[in-house]
């Protein structure tokens, strides 16, 4: 119920948001607040599972999510740490373009993270940074395999690859 | 203000021609990924908050209405890039592409 509650919520703030200056009522009108409404019910009824998935035992709904704490590390994070790495990334692969420097191999990582939540948020963090592309996971320990450009050694730490990533990730989702 | 806007749309082309060259230079999908996920996300970043900028700055409500839009895309482009890279990426290992080059590949050992 509660995950339905939070998905509808969240399907109808976004579609207020993408039909903005349409009426009178606030800044939309009946017709849009209605379409909003009806629209927003059916996606919660249908993605309430895979926004917000059931915790271990199976009883409640993860809502972690929606605390307003971790959302607001989460900017702290988008905009320092995650940031910053982006823009290293994107040097480096100015550099291996022009230079064509590479020495690619896939590694494995574990980074003992427990949640599904903090294990995608970590897998795209990964991809989106220097020199790696998280290519599989393992569902049940939570490891990761990353394809890396410049493999320095064949068998790192998570630091060695992703520096203070998997201690954000933890930080936010658990 | 225009300069401002300028020098934003710039740097976001900038990083998008290079995630095109990086298409054509690297040699297989892996280090192709690399360039296609990281460059065009981070141009993509830049050119949305020129608009965010533009849209702003300049008051009238069409055009926050805009900035507004652009930073809900923005937020769908960083969700789904990644994603969809590391789709591409499993796709193409469980196919059987072997990195190219690959000094180890800990995915293959994998029992």
């Amino acid at each position: 119920m509660l995950a339905f509650l939070a998905t509808s919520v969240v399907a109808f703030v976004l579609y207020l948001l993408l039909t903005l200056p349409s009426g009178t009522l606030g800044a939309w009108s009946v017709e849009e607040l209605v379409t909003g409404a009806i629209l927003s019910v059916v996606a919660g009824l249908v993605a309430r599972n895979v926004l917000f998935p059931r915790d271990r035992k199976g009883t409640w709904a993860d809502l972690r999510l929606l605390n307003p704490l971790r959302l607001l590390l989460f900017l702290v994070y988008l905009i320092g740490p995650f940031l910053f790495a982006m823009a290293r990334a994107n040097l480096d692969v100015a550099y291996r373009v022009v230079t064509r420097k590479l020495r690619p191999g896939i590694v494995k990582l574990s980074p003992g993270l427990t949640t599904d939540l903090g294990r995608t948020l970590l897998a795209n963090s990964i991809t989106l940074t220097p020199g790696t592309l998280t290519v599989d996971v393992d569902e049940e320990d939570g490891d990761l395999y990353v394809h890396w450009i410049n493999v320095r050694d064949p068998e790192p730490a998570a630091k060695q690859v992703c520096g203070s990533f998997p201690a954000w990730a933890r930080r936010i989702t658990q | 203000m225009n300069i401002a806007l300028y020098i934003l749309f710039g740097i976001g082309v900038l990083f998008n021609g290079l995630g095109a060259l990086a298409l054509m230079r690297f040699p297989d999908v892996y280090t192709r990924l690399h360039g296609a996920t990281k460059c065009t996300t981070f141009g993509a970043i830049f050119s949305i908050a020129a608009i965010i900028v533009y849209g702003f700055a300049s008051g009238g409500a069409a055009q926050q209405t805009l900035a507004i839009h652009a930073i809900v895309a923005l937020i769908a482009l960083l969700l789904t890039n990644p994603t969809g890279a590391h789709a591409i990426a499993r796709a193409a290992h469980r196919s059987g592409v072997k990195p190219w080059g690959a000094v180890v590949d800990k995915l293959e050992e994998k029992p």
